[in-house]
């Protein structure tokens, strides 16, 4: 049983991490009064620039952790440019921003197959390795905590729950983050304290952009390895993630680490005799299953930033 | 003669319409200045333009005799401008010190514990009584009010504009507010009051500058002036603020609330025990500052909040259970308080706004099929016989309909559905006198057809020129029912505080 | 009694869906010249694939098919505030149930069609009906549940076909059904030289009709009507606002089950696991240009059909990726979201013009 959790767990993680980055950027978005449900869209963008830029460069560069930070730097910024689109709809010409938000998935999903199929002939680009998982020296020896968290651990895990930490320092104890979340809850009284909502609301949707797009970087080099035209979802599941997480950093946290465990035990089930007397396809819909029922419970009381969603 | 502030051949157009059109403003250092005009008539966009919101189209602002310009909300702080809002510029989850930093904190990590220092001891010298570290959804809509103030003083703001600030106060309030502005007058700053209450104005101002319809009227010294006077320059034409309407005939009991119990968006009793009744041919208002329980009472009348205890019975039948429109059919009129939240469809055409609580019954519908001639028919009827001017008549969007004929046509649409109950909330918030005059004589005439009114409103004037009876409700409790003629406003204003006969008599 | 007709509000739409349309097109030629083909020869060809011959022209009607069916769901469901985005998975369950009874129900033929129609019809509508109660009842947000929905009918269907529904040869598609338990018809096939047209279109064409008569005739539909445009409005009216929510995704979710009634038993004669159907995406760009109007969806259909069926050949004579159609769609879409810009330039416009004329008659 022990062994299982212990070999599992960091499968976990791994897939955790994507859904954390990306449902943070969410968080910027919707905190900032912007609501995002491009995130799916700007993943799959960020997953692509990732691809192509390592296919491009792993033949003239060695592998290194030089190849694969390039290429999450450029999902960094693909997925910021694109998400420039929906800032540009949503803020300066007030459309309706859940229309915007599909539009940008629609056109990511279009754009990326199109542009893969120009550079491989398929839609897929494959890369030749990504992150080789490590164990941390000293940390993995630790009994209990050691084995779960630090052992065959991918380097990019601990970029993001940086990127995430800092969020948190960034969002509630400086003037920056006060401001950008009373652009989410009213935004004329931030207006009329002579702060810039536009601009605010530009930083959050951009912000959104460039993790959601590392989000998709993230996934190609530790658990993928070849784009092959979607995301399955995983967009959408971290909108669901900060809605279960009550749009807070803490809350987002255990809620994509929920989702990520689920969809652990739903891709390792046939191998583990205990779990494989279970039909596979409940732990395939368990997911989205358990989804439904966290939405059902943290529905009602929304504490979702009042003006969300609402031009200004 | 030094102004403080002068506002200069301001002109400010927006599309459509000219909201100022060659207005002079002139303040001087240390005065209340008040500015006069109804709903409308262009005061708060001039104002917007003192406080960087709005740039004018022409015109000039000097401050001290500088000619500046102001772009924005920063500039207007730099130059010592401060603005009180109508509507509270509060965000709702956050602390009092976060909101008056928000937009100055001072460094780039948040210090909120030095400011709240400031806050307090700003507090404390201009006589506010806030504590810095609530959070604005906990605390009362004066204290509220207070935070706004802080605000402009945290700012170090010596011209303060005030907003209407008066509308959410209770006549205590009220008064404690007229001596924070003396206090802050004393202390060296300036203030400029926007406000269409003649009563107010000449209890605080110095002098008073009227607009009407974008025009500058005149300038006049308060204490030299009439109300009258005032209220002919604002309006255009000599105004009577009585109703006319005969003594009421109250016949038999239509409303009977009975230990009303009623709960709030927060999960407490916000109706509290309460029991009323109203009879044909006559008005009952309710008095009382907004946020007492009036809203959660009249939902729970007409249906579109749960009842906890106690019971609504209409012409002797039990209601407390029904749903909203079993109500309507039984005969209940609601003016909503909100025309654009509940009384109208803004997206949808004015005959189908009309025919929003029919369309389901004959003749508006057969077996689930429309009847378009009637429906047009009836709006056309109803529109004309209320005079509600629209661009393309029935046809035309409600939304595009202006704040007056968008409240006539919510009552057209009560009247005429035959309401034996009519409830109205706040039915002239925001209208012009002409709208105002012509809503209160078909709130009478309703009631002189020998049906029942139950009228609710924070304007007390308007009480007490309409209603019969007043229901006073503090804290989601009936504190008293008294007849109007036997009462007077300083009376009730006691009452809307929760003191009642006994209390006062001490 | 005069009854004045009132224009312009759908003249705008109009114009806004041509404009997003052009724009889009724009959008793809760039792109087919950003890859050194030349953008006429691709339009050329694109257009063609769809309307060269008999042939073309019936896949075009029978492609339009599923769009103008997922379209009038999802327009159907925007009128009632709502937003549609599990298509998808109620075109796979409705399928499903039409492909159950394609293979185990055998009836003369006229009672067949009209048992296999409704069971697609209710499947669908289970599976709208759930994310909707879970709005009316528990305030969950449509957009994630319905996509939720769609994921748990993909995966349902991905293990349930192989279990139950295999074919003789491959595990990821199920076993054919014949042509006479199909929506397919011998004289229809000939008339277009052996197309892929169906019945689904005529089922189509009345879907449209009968929802442009409940939206804009009956009570039905103007309760939901009110809902989408306010909930506030129509609760202060009587109007039971989650009662209404739940009849909108019921009907919504109906149609999309139609829709894969004409994809799975009509244009295909199997199911393929694996594939999340992406007419459930490509039914909100065609409600979108449509402007949510049953006429507007009908027109866009006709329009999206054409190049989906015609991408095929343009790659083959071209060396243009068919992924160009999805492409021009979704900056189709994208135009369609701002199209506000368009929209507030011809209300300023109605606007001066309408309050010139108020105030005249505010000063009389």
């Amino acid at each position: 049983m022990w062994s299982t959790l212990s070999s599992i767990f960091p499968y976990a993680i791994a897939y955790t991490i994507p859904l954390l980055i990306t449902a943070l950027g969410g968080l910027y978005s919707e905190r900032s009064g912007v609501t995002n449900l491009g995130l799916e869209g700007l993943m799959l963008v960020g997953y692509f620039a990732c691809a192509i830029t390592i296919r491009l460069l792993q033949d003239t560069m060695a592998h290194s952790v030089w190849l694969l930070t390039l290429g999450l730097v450029a999902s960094v910024v693909a997925g910021a440019l694109f998400s420039v689109l929906h800032a540009f709809a949503s803020i300066n010409l007030q459309a309706d921003q859940v229309i915007s938000g599909t539009a940008i998935n629609m056109l990511a999903g279009a754009l990326t197959v199109y542009l893969a199929r120009l550079i491989s002939g398929s839609g897929n680009v494959r890369i030749r390795m990504g992150i080789i998982r490590k164990n941390i020296p000293f940390l993995s020896k630790i009994p209990i905590i050691g084995p779960l968290l630090f052992t065959q651990t991918y380097w990019t895990t601990w970029v993001v729950l940086a990127i995430w930490a800092l969020s948190w320092l960034l969002l509630y104890k400086t003037s920056f983050g006060l401001r950008l979340r009373a652009c989410g809850e009213h935004p004329s009284a931030v207006a009329s304290a002579g702060v810039n909502v536009h601009r605010m609301r530009y930083f959050g949707v951009v912000m959104s952009g460039a993790l959601a797009g590392l989000g998709g970087g993230v996934i190609l080099i530790t658990y993928s390895g070849e784009f092959h035209g979607t995301v399955a979802g995983l967009g959408f599941l971290s909108i669901a993630a900060l809605i279960f997480g009550q749009w807070k950093p803490l809350g987002i946290l255990g809620a994509t680490f929920f989702f990520g465990s689920a969809t652990t035990i739903a891709n390792v089930s046939q191998v583990i005799p205990s779990l494989s007397v279970v039909p596979p396809v409940i732990f395939k819909i368990f997911p989205y299953v358990a989804t439904l029922a966290a939405l059902v419970l943290f529905s009602k009381k929304s504490a979702a930033p009042k003006a969300s969603g609402q031009p200004f | 003669m030094n102004y403080v502030i002068e506002m200069l051949n301001i002109r400010k157009e927006f599309p459509g319409i000219v909201a100022n059109d060659d207005i002079t403003l002139q303040v001087r250092e240390g005065e209340i200045h008040a500015i006069l005009g109804e709903n409308g008539a262009g005061k708060s966009t001039l104002m917007s333009i003192l406080f960087g919101l709005y740039h004018a189209d022409k015109g000039t602002i000097k401050v001290r005799g500088h000619e500046v310009h102001i772009h924005n909300p920063n500039d207007a702080n730099d130059l010592g401008i401060g603005m009180v809002h109508q509507h509270f510029q509060l965000v709702q989850n956050f602390t009092v010190t976060e909101n008056i930093i928000l937009g100055k904190e001072g460094s780039f990590f948040l210090d909120r514990k030095s400011a709240s220092k400031r806050i307090a001891a700003l507090s404390a010298q201009y006589g506010l009584n806030i504590d810095p570290d609530m959070v604005i959804e906990d605390i009362s809509v004066g204290m509220q009010q207070r935070v706004e103030i802080l605000k402009m003083l945290y700012r170090d703001a010596n011209i303060l504009i005030f907003d209407e600030p008066t509308a959410v106060l209770t006549p205590q309030e009220i008064e404690d507010l007229i001596q924070i502005m003396r206090n802050l007058v004393n202390e060296g700053k300036s203030i400029i009051l926007i406000t269409h209450k003649l009563a107010e104005i000449k209890e605080v101002a110095d002098r008073c500058t009227v607009i009407r319809r974008g025009k500058l009227i005149g300038v006049v010294d308060v204490a030299d002036t009439s109300v009258a006077t005032m209220a002919s320059m604002m309006v255009g034409r000599p105004v009577s603020f009585k109703v006319d309407k005969k003594a009421a005939q109250p016949g038999r009991v239509i409303l009977e609330v009975h230990d009303l119990n009623v709960l709030n968006n927060k999960r407490l009793l916000g109706v509290k025990n309460f029991s009323l009744t109203v009879r044909a041919g006559e008005i009952v208002g309710i008095a009382g500052v907004d946020g007492n329980g009036q809203s959660e009472l009249i939902e729970a009348i007409t249906g579109l909040r749960n009842i906890e205890s106690g019971s609504v019975i209409i012409e002797g039948n039990d209601i407390t259970h029904a749903d909203v429109r079993r109500r309507n059919e039984m005969g209940i009129g609601h003016i909503p308080e909100d025309r654009q939240k509940r009384g109208l469809v803004m997206p949808a055409r004015v005959f189908e706004n009309v025919a929003i609580k029919e369309y389901y019954h004959p003749p508006f519908s057969k077996r689930g099929i429309l009847d378009a001639d009637y429906l047009a028919e009836y709006a056309q009827t109803v529109v004309e016989r209320f005079d509600v001017r629209s661009g393309e008549g029935i046809y035309s969007l409600a939304g595009k309909l202006s704040g007056g004929n968008q409240q006539k046509l919510i009552v057209a649409r009560e009247i005429t559905g035959t309401s034996e109950l009519l409830i109205a909330v706040q039915p002239t918030r925001g209208l012009d006198v002409g709208a105002i005059e012509y809503i209160h004589s078909q709130l009478v005439a309703h009631r002189d057809k020998g049906y029942a009114v139950l009228l609710v409103s924070f304007e007390l004037d308007e009480i007490f020129n309409l209603s019969d009876r007043i229901a006073v409700m503090f804290s989601g409790e009936l504190v008293n029912v008294v007849k109007t003629g036997e009462t007077n406003e300083d009376e009730v204003g006691l009452m809307m505080a929760g003191i009642t006969g006994k209390e006062a008599g001490r | 009694m005069k009854k004045t007709k009132y224009r312009s509000q759908s003249g705008n739409a109009f114009l806004v869906a041509v404009s997003a349309v052009i724009l889009g097109l724009i959008g793809g030629a760039v792109l087919m010249a950003a890859i050194g083909s030349n953008p006429f020869m691709g339009f050329y060809y694109l257009f063609r694939g769809g309307l060269m011959n008999i042939e073309r022209i019936g896949n075009t009607l029978a492609t339009a098919t599923t769009l103008m069916l997922v379209g009038l769901s999802v327009a159907f469901a925007f009128k009632t505030g709502l937003f549609n985005i599990g298509a998808s998975g109620q075109m796979l369950i409705g399928g499903l149930c039409a492909t159950l009874v394609a293979h185990k129900v055998f009836l003369p033929r006229p009672l067949f069609l009209v048992v296999l129609v409704a069971s697609a019809l209710i499947g669908g509508a289970l599976w709208g009906v759930i994310p909707g109660f879970l709005k009316a009842r528990f305030n969950v947000h449509e957009v994630v549940a319905t996509i939720m929905m769609n994921w748990i009918a993909y995966w349902s269907i991905y293990y349930f076909v192989p279990a139950y529904l295999k074919g003789p040869s491959l595990e990821t598609e199920s076993a054919s059904i014949a042509i006479s338990q199909s929506l397919r018809a011998p004289w229809l096939t000939k008339l277009f030289n052996g197309s892929y047209i169906n019945y689904g279109f005529f089922i189509a064409i009345v879907c449209v009709i009968i929802i442009r008569f409940v939206l804009d005739k009956t009570t039905l539909g103007f309760g939901l009507k009110a809902v989408g445009s306010n909930r506030w409005c129509a609760e202060y009216a009587g109007i039971k606002v989650n009662r209404n929510v739940v009849i909108s995704m019921m009907i919504a979710g109906g149609l999309a089950g139609l829709a894969g009634l004409t994809f799975y038993t009509g244009y295909s004669r199997n199911m393929q696991i694996g594939v999340m159907p992406a007419q459930g995406f490509d039914g909100i760009a065609v409600a979108l240009l449509g402007a949510s109007n049953p006429l507007g969806v009908l027109f866009s259909s006709l329009f999206f059909g054409i190049l989906q069926s015609g991408k095929g050949f343009m790659n083959a004579m071209t060396s243009v990726p068919p992924e160009i159609a999805d492409s021009i769609i979704a900056v189709i879409i994208y135009f369609t979201a701002t199209s506000v810009l368009f929209q507030r330039f011809w209300d300023r416009i109605a606007r001066r013009r309408g309050s010139r004329r108020a105030d005249q008659r505010e000063e009389e």
